[in-house]
C-alpha cells in the first residue's frame, strides 16, 4: 500500500515533471486562461526571445478586466490599447479568445468552469489572483504574476516549493439564510486575512458537500482573501452532475476514463496537513465588512468593534486605520450603515445562483430612491440564463441596472469606478481602501444581503425586510 | 539579467500591517502594456498626505523598504513590482508577505526578504530615529547587516540562483525541455484543449 496522501498531494505528485538539473521540480499546467490587463507584457517577452507559446491547445484567453459592462463597444483608449493587444497576441499565437460581445465572453474564472473546461484534478494558472475559484472542481488553481505568465506559456510549467496544506474542517450544518460567501467572512475573521499565508487549502466537512459547485467556486475565490496560495474541494457527484451538461466536458468513453480517474481524487484516511483549522457552521448568521481587509468582518446583527477589544497592537492600529478611512464610529449597529451603491457581480458572486438569491429578494421590492444598484452577471452565458429565467426582469422592475459581463466595479479599473465618498455594499472581494473608487468605502456582502440592502438604503438582511 | 549579489540603502520605514497591491499600486495606473512607467502611480493614494514616507525630503532616494506583516497581500498584478522598482526601491523587508508578490519581486530582482517580526520592528524604530539607517541584504551569505547587527534570512534556492547568476529563468526551464516532452506523452487523453485543436 502507498502512503495516504491528501487531495493536493496527489494532483501535486501527478503533475511534477522531475528536472534534470539539480532544480526543484517543474509543475506542468493543464490549463492556462489569460486575459487582457496582465499577458501584454508576457507577450512581449516572448517575442523578444524569439520563443513560441509551447501549447496554445491549452490556453484560454477572456477579455474581462477593462471592458465597458454598459457597451458592445468599447471607447476608453487604453482599454481599445489593452484589448487591441490581447486580440493581436491571441491571433498571432493561434490562441482562443472570447472577446467582449462574444456569447461566451465573461470573467475568466466564471467562463472557464462553465464550459467544462475546469475538471478535477487538474492544474490551472492564470495572471489573476482569484484563479483560486477553480479549486472547486478538486483542481489545484492559483494565480501568478505576469513573469509567471510568460513561463507557462514558453513551457507550460511552474518551478515552484511544494506549498503546505491546511485542512479546513467545517463542522455542523450551515443555517438556511446563510451562504458560502459568509462562511468564508467568518473563517476570514476567525483566522486573518494572513491566516492561510503559504498554504493550500482543503475545504472539508458536510457543510460544504451540501453545497452547490456555484457556492463551493465563492468559497474557493475567497482563499486567496486569507493568503492561502490555492483553496479546493473534494469532487464528488455535485461536481459530476455540474460538468455532465457542459459543452467541453469529455465525452464517450473519454467521459468514463475520467470519471474512474476523478473517483479516486479525494484525501484518503489517515493523510495527513501541516495544519487543521475547525469552524462551526451551526451558530453563523449573515456575515458584513467593516474594515478595509476582508478578515474586519462581524456578523450583520452586530456593531462596528472597538479597536481597543483586538489583542494584538498591530491589529488595533489596523482597526484604527480602517475605522477612519470608512468613516464609521465604533458601537456603530451594522444595520445602521446607509450605503449609496449595492454591486452585485464579480467572480466572487457574479454566478446565475448568485442572481437568483438577489432576484429572489427583489421581487417585488423596489431599490431605495438613494441607492444606485448594478448587476453585472458573470459571464454573457450566466446573462442569457437569467434572462431565460426572467430575472432580469426582476431587476429592472426594482429599479437595478442590467448590465453586460465583465469584472465591472469589482476592482476600478474600468469605467464602473466610484467617485466621492461612495459607501458600496458589494458582493466583491476586497474591501481595501480606494478599491472600488479613490476614496469609495466598500463593506462585502452576500448576495441576498446586497438585495435587502439595496431595498433598505442600509446592511440589511432578506429577513429584515417587512 | 545582470547577475544581484548584494544591496545597501537607507531604509524606508512604512509601519502598516496588510498593505495591500491596490494601495502599493492602484489598479487605474495598471493599464499600461510595459513593465516600466509605474513610479507615478507607487503609494498613489498615500503619497497624497504630505507625512507619507515616500514624501519625506530627509528620507529621498532610500532604496530598502521596511513594512509590517502581510506585505503586499491580494492582487497578482506585477505591477506592484515594477513600481517599486521604477521608484528605486531594491529591497523589502517584512516579517511576510503576499506569496505571489514575492515571487513576482524574485523574479525581477527586488530582494523581497522574509525577517521575524523583532528585527523588523528593531529596524522601524532604528530609521524612526535616523533617516539616514542603511542596511546591506547580501544574497550570497542569505543574511540582512546593519550596523550593530546581522540576521539570516531563507530565499527559494531556484531564484537565488538565477538571480546570482544573472540568468534567464525560462532559459534555464527550457533546458529541461526532453523531461517535459516525456511528461506530456504521459497526460491522460481526456483533458480539455482549446482552440484550433479542439475544433479539429
Amino acid at each position: 500500500m502507498s502512503e495516504p496522501r491528501t487531495l493536493f498531494q496527489k494532483i501535486w505528485d501527478s503533475h511534477r515533471v522531475p528536472s534534470g538539473s539539480d532544480g526543484p521540480d517543474l509543475l506542468y499546467i493543464d490549463a492556462h486562461l489569460v486575459h487582457e490587463a496582465t499577458s501584454a507584457q508576457a507577450f512581449d517577452g516572448l517575442r523578444l526571445t524569439g520563443r513560441a507559446v509551447r501549447r496554445p491547445d491549452l490556453t484560454l484567453a477572456v477579455e474581462d478586466h477593462n471592458v465597458p459592462t454598459d457597451s458592445l463597444s468599447i471607447s476608453d483608449p487604453i482599454s481599445v490599447e489593452q484589448v487591441t493587444r490581447l486580440r493581436s497576441n491571441c491571433a498571432e499565437h493561434g490562441i482562443e479568445l472570447f472577446r467582449h460581445g462574444d456569447a461566451q465572453q465573461g470573467i475568466v474564472h466564471v467562463v472557464g468552469p462553465e464550459l467544462g473546461a475546469i475538471q478535477p484534478g487538474m492544474t490551472v494558472v492564470c495572471g489573476d489572483s482569484h484563479t483560486s475559484t477553480h479549486g472547486a472542481f478538486g483542481a489545484l488553481a492559483f494565480g501568478v504574476g505576469t513573469s509567471d505568465v510568460e513561463h507557462v506559456l514558453a513551457t507550460q510549467t511552474l518551478s515552484m516549493p511544494r506549498p503546505r496544506t491546511m485542512a479546513v474542517e467545517f463542522t455542523g450544518a450551515l443555517p438556511p439564510d446563510v451562504t458560502a460567501k459568509d462562511l468564508m467572512l467568518a473563517l476570514l475573521t476567525e483566522i486573518g486575512a494572513n491566516g492561510a499565508h503559504g498554504h493550500v487549502l482543503e475545504y472539508r466537512g458536510a457543510a460544504i458537500r451540501g453545497l452547490s459547485m456555484e457556492s463551493r467556486m465563492t468559497l474557493c475565490n475567497l482563499s486567496i482573501e486569507a493568503g492561502a496560495r490555492a483553496g479546493m474541494v473534494a469532487p464528488d457527484e455535485v461536481t459530476v452532475e455540474y460538468l455532465a451538461t457542459r459543452p467541453r466536458r469529455p465525452t464517450g468513453s473519454d467521459w468514463d476514463d475520467a470519471l474512474a480517474y476523478w473517483s479516486g481524487l479525494h484525501t484518503d484516511p489517515g493523510a495527513t496537513f501541516d495544519r487543521t483549522v475547525t469552524l462551526g457552521v451551526d451558530a453563523l448568521s449573515p456575515v458584513v465588512t467593516w474594515g478595509t481587509n476582508p478578515g474586519q468582518a462581524v456578523p450583520l446583527s452586530q456593531a462596528v468593534p472597538d479597536p481597543a477589544q483586538f489583542s494584538d497592537a498591530a491589529e488595533q492600529a489596523a482597526a484604527r486605520r480602517a475605522l477612519e478611512y470608512m468613516a464609521l464610529e465604533p458601537g456603530t449597529r451594522m444595520r445602521d450603515i446607509e450605503v449609496d451603491t449595492v454591486f452585485l457581480g464579480s467572480c466572487t458572486n457574479g454566478r446565475i445562483e448568485d442572481l437568483r438569491a438577489a432576484a429572489a429578494v427583489l421581487r417585488g421590492r423596489k431599490v431605495a430612491p438613494s441607492v444606485r444598484m448594478l448587476v453585472v452577471p458573470g459571464s454573457m452565458q450566466v446573462r442569457a440564463d437569467a434572462e431565460r429565467e426572467g430575472l432580469h426582469d426582476v431587476f429592472l422592475a426594482a429599479g437595478a441596472e442590467w448590465r453586460l459581463s465583465g469584472c465591472s466595479m469589482c476592482l476600478g479599473m474600468n469605467a464602473d469606478r466610484l467617485s466621492g465618498p461612495s459607501r458600496c455594499a458589494s458582493t466583491s472581494n476586497r474591501n481595501y481602501e480606494g478599491r472600488q473608487g479613490d476614496t469609495a468605502r466598500t463593506h462585502l456582502v452576500s448576495p441576498a444581503v446586497a438585495a435587502a440592502t439595496a431595498v433598505a438604503g442600509r446592511l440589511a438582511a432578506p429577513a429584515d425586510l417587512s | 539579467m545582470e547577475p544581484l549579489t548584494e544591496h545597501t540603502g537607507r531604509v524606508l520605514p512604512l509601519r502598516r500591517s496588510d498593505v495591500d497591491t491596490d494601495q502599493i499600486i492602484p489598479s487605474r495606473f495598471c493599464r499600461r502594456l510595459t513593465k516600466t512607467g509605474y513610479a507615478d502611480g507607487l503609494f498613489a493614494r498615500w503619497r497624497e498626505a504630505d507625512d507619507f514616507v515616500l514624501n519625506d525630503p530627509a528620507r529621498a532616494g532610500g532604496s530598502v523598504l521596511v513594512a509590517g506583516p502581510n506585505f503586499a497581500t491580494g492582487s497578482s498584478r506585477e505591477h506592484a513590482v515594477w513600481a517599486l522598482r521604477d521608484w528605486g526601491i531594491a529591497a523589502v523587508l517584512a516579517p511576510s508577505f503576499g506569496d505571489i508578490f514575492r515571487r513576482n519581486a524574485l523574479k525581477n530582482g527586488l530582494l523581497a526578504v522574509q525577517l521575524p517580526d523583532a528585527v523588523v520592528s528593531g529596524l522601524l524604530d532604528a530609521a524612526d530615529r535616523d533617516p539616514g539607517f542603511p542596511v546591506t541584504v547580501d544574497l550570497v551569505a542569505c543574511e540582512v547587516r546593519w550596523d550593530g547587527g546581522r540576521q539570516a534570512f531563507e530565499v527559494d534556492p531556484r531564484a537565488r540562483r538565477l538571480l546570482l547568476d544573472g540568468q534567464d529563468d525560462i532559459a534555464v526551464t527550457l533546458a529541461d525541455g526532453d523531461g517535459i516532452t516525456a511528461y506530456e506523452r504521459g497526460r491522460p487523453h481526456w483533458l480539455p484543449v482549446f482552440g484550433a485543436a479542439r475544433a479539429g
